[in-house]
């Protein structure tokens, strides 16, 4: 054989980008085992629509911009995006919106910025906020989890989804919407009037949180990412529940084990703020950035308009990565200060 | 226990090293041909001081070093020097570099040596001495002479000797087994470095997974003041600045070195190397290299004599050429691939790996970063590698320095790490030579602008004086016709006296010291006639071969030739033995106006205007044997560079002749229309192009258009200069300094062109 010459290091770690991407999607399964169990099949059709969707666009724009198709479609990325997306839309949604929505994630939020690694908005996040200002009433439509009120079939998740007109859901606010809309009632009172509580924040809210919450600390142990960012941004978010919570009076905004089993809290902890590309780069950057996204999410959930607030508060923290990469660069070996960061400012 | 610190980041590689472990080291034998490359340490590369055809015995110095950071090298076994010459070596760059190379006569006869029988007796510079003679330099890493890192710097206290038995990249056992079969010579060798430094500590550091090799180490030590440290296995911990920071706390300046912070750190190979010096007299002539990988089938470690071919190597251990594809001198993650088998082992040769595609595969194309941060992590030196990655793609030099592109140790565990296989080391390579390159040319460049004007200056000086004494000869002329008879004798003029002396200094000169023996200028001619015959013979086998530096030869004919006549000149001049010692007065002055002005007339024994005229004559069949030949080049489409060198030959012919026809009062006319004003710079000009026009022959054209000519000429071809400079710069091409140089000369001939014409102009 021809002796070739390659620089170092010539040995290669066993990690690739697309086994990463495989294992997010992988952690997200016992989540959306319990998402289906309290809410039935609606969130695993707007997956698999989604997709399908986010193949077809990532290969539309790959052509577009002359890629090899084969080998950036197997990077498992387009996958990865559309079903965060879905994961975090309402089940039942209509075709159309995740047509917009992953459209919006994989085109614009993506490769209108030069495609994956490049992008300084989380597409997933684009996706969803472009959403949930274009269609309110779509958006906040969430079906009553088991016992709470009726689950419905896989019949009904297909119908939902391709003749969303003849389709007749029962929707019911989510509990993060019952208590910003609280009528000046005590927590307690809360609890007792509304069926969608659960022991100790939503009905089954809390059991997809901990499912998440499990998918992540598996995806800890594979070290696909570090627990920077999401332990900060929880412990951020407990302190702030905590500090503001005042026993259950009207006007508390939730204990602290409430907003960490609510809404979208675990799975933007570990499948939204850890994702790599939109997030501070240095450990204590990541610090930072969860910390922050913890305390936005706080205050707009509980001071906001919007009933969750993952999304907002992740895009907002996503245009402040680069600053806070700016200011948190390690110490380098040997120099006594991190970088003198007076010279020379950010472009 | 010693407290052990971590230092940040780190990657956890298989390890592979049990492969070569399974046997002892065993001597490699003595191959067919040895290659001594001179460079194979850090620093100036040594000078070779045997010539082929030398017998040389075992140990014996084949190149000496050249100033303080340099080590010499020795013959590893005795025979003969075959050849003394450029050979391809392992360099990353796959560059040849000058090698001696032996051919072995078998008989490994070594040349007389002895060692030290108590080497604490001996003070410390001599020790120093002779590691620096015995030509150790750093057998681990980049090679850095020994001698050097121990000599210390005047103020830095050491406190604590470091022994780096770290060796921490994969599949390399090479210390390993050095420290399981011969730990008792590495604690000699550190008792050595110990007396030299007279550190507060010494440290052995060890990774724990060489067992072995710390209780073997550790029963060595017993009885000495030396500590074992063992520390938890983390690729790079054998990195010297990491190791300090594991045993020590301490982190080296950036741009610093260890003794800054009082450590001084040594390799085990070199320690051992150390000990053979100094007990043994023995030079560094061998090392132990470990042949490993998968298209091997015997990995084990050789006894290896520097300089032995990496085949001979290979062959010895079983190598299956067929299923390598690449081989890599040192260890999967600094070492660097060898594009053939046949470059030889030197002394920073720790390993020799010959995988299998299976083994290292080939690394996949480079997918986008997805900025995991994973490289981050696991730099040793606290870097961002992905920005670093995303500033070298994008050039921006100045984000790498703020980023400290430069603190990257090229260690390779980022790239390892990277998800997305982009070759991140290699873009810091490239990186980080672009910033030195560009260094180096905004420094050279300064240079050259510097040395540039510098010359404009000179030229515009020399302008002036050939000005003054033009017109001064002049005078002295109409004088001379006035004063004949008193030629001789005393001048009452100061001015004429001024430029008389002059003159009598520039014949000193020529004829050093004026009234110096005859014997001195003849052996001066003779002198010069024999380099002028080996110019001219060199010129004509440049001929012959066609060789691109025909100009050049051309011009050292040229020169010779002039200062053969010059030689000449001053001995015609010199006094004749017969002749009486110039004139009897005193007073020196007068004695060297009377030496000039008869040199002058004994010149060939013509009246100065008749010599002008000779020589006249001369310089025109010059110019026009040079002509003819810018024709030929020309029309044989030769090289620019000679037909550079040829135009450049014909002009300045052009004006020594325009100069000549001046001194003499050719262009009469001219002459006298400046009423003894010569110093009229349009009168000057007018006169030189008329000049230049009665040697072109083109009496069609008026002076300026001649002079018009020229500029465009040049312009021309100061523009195709910049331009292949520019591109020579852009290559990073050595030929950079050549085209600076050929553009600062052209530029100046073009100002000189321009001033003329604007005289012209004016006039
Ligand atoms: S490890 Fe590779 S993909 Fe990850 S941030 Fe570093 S360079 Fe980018
Ligand atoms: S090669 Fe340079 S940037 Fe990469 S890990 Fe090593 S020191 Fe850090």
């Amino acid at each position: 054989m021809a002796l070739v010459r390659i620089t170092s290091p010539h040995a290669q770690g066993q990690n690739r980008t697309a086994s990463v991407m495989q294992s997010v999607l992988l952690a997200t399964v016992p989540g959306v085992v319990v998402m289906t169990h309290f809410f039935g099949f609606g969130t695993l059709a707007n997956i698999l629509w989604g997709g399908l969707l986010a193949l077809l666009f990532e290969a539309c724009a790959l052509k577009l911009r002359k890629r090899p198709l084969g080998f950036y479609l197997r990077d498992y990325s387009a996958l990865v995006t559309s079903t965060l997306l879905c994961i975090a839309l309402p089940p039942y949604a209509p075709w159309w919106l995740i047509v917009v929505g992953v459209g919006i994630a994989i085109l614009l939020a993506k490769h209108l910025y030069g495609g994956l690694g490049y992008n300084p908005f989380n597409p997933a996040m684009v996706g969803y906020v472009v959403l949930l200002i274009s269609f309110p009433v779509q958006m906040t439509a969430w079906a009553p989890p088991r016992g709470a009120g009726e689950v419905p079939g896989l019949l009904d998740a297909v119908q939902a989804l391709f003749t969303p007109a003849a389709y007749d859901g029962v929707t019911m606010a989510t509990p993060l919407d019952v208590l910003k809309q609280n009528n000046s009632l005590l927590i307690e009172d809360l609890w007792a009037a509304n069926p969608q509580f659960g022991r100790w924040a939503g009905k089954g809210w809390e059991w997809v949180n901990m499912a998440f919450l499990a998918g992540g600390a598996w995806l800890l142990y594979k070290r696909i990412f570090t627990w920077h960012a999401p332990v900060a941004m929880l412990a951020s978010l407990a302190l702030m529940s905590a500090l503001f919570y005042d026993g259950g009076s009207s006007a508390s905004g939730g204990s602290p084990l409430f907003h960490l089993l609510s809404g979208a809290t675990m799975f933007g902890a570990f499948f939204i703020v850890t994702d790599p590309v939109t997030s501070a780069v240095s450990l204590r950057g990541r610090l930072i950035y969860g910390a922050l996204i913890g305390v936005l999410v706080y205050l707009i959930r509980v001071w906001g308009n919007y009933p969750d607030a993952i999304a907002f508060a992740v895009l907002i923290m996503n245009f402040a990565a680069p600053f806070i990469d700016h200011y948190t660069q390690p110490r380098t070996y040997g120099h006594s200060k991190p970088r003198d960061n007076s010279q020379g400012g950010e472009s | 226990m010693r407290k052990i610190w971590d230092f940040h980041g780190g990657i956890h590689p298989p390890e592979n090293k049990d492969q070569s472990l399974g046997e002892p080291i065993a001597p490699a034998g003595i191959p067919r041909m040895l290659t001594l490359p001179v460079s194979q340490h850090i620093g100036a590369p040594a000078i070779p001081v045997v010539e082929p055809g030398d017998q040389v015995l075992k140990g014996q110095q084949i190149a000496k070093a050249r100033g303080p950071v340099s080590v010499p090298v020795h013959a590893p076994t005795s025979g003969t020097v075959v050849a003394v010459e450029p050979r391809p070596v392992a360099h990353p760059s796959g560059l040849t570099a000058l090698c001696v190379v032996i051919e072995p006569d078998g008989e490994d006869r070594w040349i007389e040596h002895a060692g030290l029988a108590d080497y604490t007796a001996e003070d410390k510079a001599a020790l120093l001495e002779r590691i620096r003679d015995a030509g150790i330099a750093g057998m681990g890493g980049a090679g850095f002479p020994a001698a050097v890192k121990l000599a210390g710097r005047p103020g830095a206290e050491i406190d604590t000797l470091i022994i780096n038995g770290t060796e921490c990249e994969p599949y390399i056992t090479a210390d390993d087994i050095l420290m399981r079969e011969r730990a008792d010579q590495i604690v000699a060798g550190t008792l050595i470095l110990k007396h030299l430094i007279a550190p507060g500590h010494t440290l052995i550091g060890i990774e724990d997974n060489k067992p072995e090799a710390i209780a073997a180490v550790r029963r060595a030590c017993q009885g000495h003041d030396i500590e074992v440290v063992q520390f938890p296995t983390k690729y790079p911990s054998g990195g010297e600045k990491q190791l300090i920071e594991i045993l020590t706390g301490r982190q080296v300046p950036s741009g610093g070195l260890p003794a800054d912070i009082g450590v001084v750190c040594q390799n085990l190979g070199t320690t051992v190397a150390i000990h053979r010096a100094i007990a043994h007299g023995e030079p560094l002539i061998s090392r132990v290299t470990t042949v490993t990988g998968e298209a091997v089938d015997q990995p084990r470690n050789y006894d290896t004599l520097l300089g032995t071919p990496m085949a001979w190597l290979l062959e010895r251990a079983g190598y299956r050429a067929a299923d390598n594809n690449r081989l890599v001198m040192g260890g999967p993650m600094m070492g660097f691939t060898v594009t053939s088998a046949d470059v030889p082992v030197v002394k920073t040769t720790n390993c020799v790996l010959a995988p299998t595609e299976a083994e290292l595969p080939t690394p996949p194309p480079a997918q986008a970063c997805i900025r995991c941060g994973m490289c981050a992590e696991a730099c040793p030196a606290s870097l961002l590698p992905q920005q670093l990655f995303w500033f070298a793609q994008g050039q921006e030099h100045e984000k790498l320095e703020q980023h400290n592109l430069f603190d990257c140790i090229e260690c390779g565990a980022c790239a390892y790490v990277c998800p997305s296989s982009i070759p991140l080391v290699q873009y810091y390579r490239a990186a980080k030579a672009e910033i030195v390159q560009l260094r180096q040319d905004h420094e050279r460049a300064n240079h050259s602008r510097d040395r540039f004007e510098a010359r404009q200056a000179r030229l515009e000086r020399e302008a002036a004086e050939k000005e003054a004494k033009r017109a001064a000869r002049k005078k002295a002329a109409e004088e001379r016709a006035k004063k004949a008879a008193e030629s001789g004798d005393a001048q009452e003029d100061p001015i004429q006296a001024a430029i008389e002396r002059a003159k009598a200094k520039k014949a000193a000169q020529a004829s050093a010291p004026a009234g110096d023996s005859r014997d001195k200028l003849e052996a001066d001619v003779a002198a010069t006639r024999k380099r002028l015959e080996k110019a001219e013979a060199k010129l004509a086998e440049a001929r012959e071969a066609d060789d691109a530096n025909i100009a050049a030869y051309e011009n050292a004919v040229q020169k010779t030739r002039d200062k053969l006549q010059n030689a000449e000149a001053a001995l015609a001049a010199a006094p004749a033995p017969d002749a009486p010692a110039a004139s009897s007065s005193g007073d020196a002055a007068q004695d060297a106006i009377a030496r000039a002005l008869a040199a002058r007339y004994a010149a060939a024994e013509l009246s100065p205007e008749e010599k002008a005229r000779a020589d006249l004559e001369k310089l025109e069949a010059r110019l026009a044997k040079t002509r003819t030949k810018l024709e030929e080049s020309r029309s044989a489409g030769e090289q620019d560079k000679v037909i550079e060198a040829l135009e450049s030959t014909v002009v300045r012919l052009e004006d020594k002749i325009a100069t000549v026809r001046q001194s003499v009062g050719m262009p009469a006319e001219a002459e006298a229309k400046n009423q003894g004003q010569t110093t009229d710079p349009a009168a000057l000009a007018i006169e030189r192009a008329k000049a230049r026009r009665a040697g072109t022959g083109k009496s069609s054209e008026s002076p300026k258009e001649v002079l018009e000519r020229n500029r465009e000429a040049l312009n021309k071809k100061l523009t195709t200069t910049r331009e292949r400079l520019a591109e020579a710069r852009e290559a990073g091409d050595d030929t950079v300094v050549a085209f600076e140089m050929a553009e600062a000369k052209l530029a100046d001939k073009l100002a000189r062109v321009e001033r003329e014409l604007a005289e012209l102009e004016e006039a």
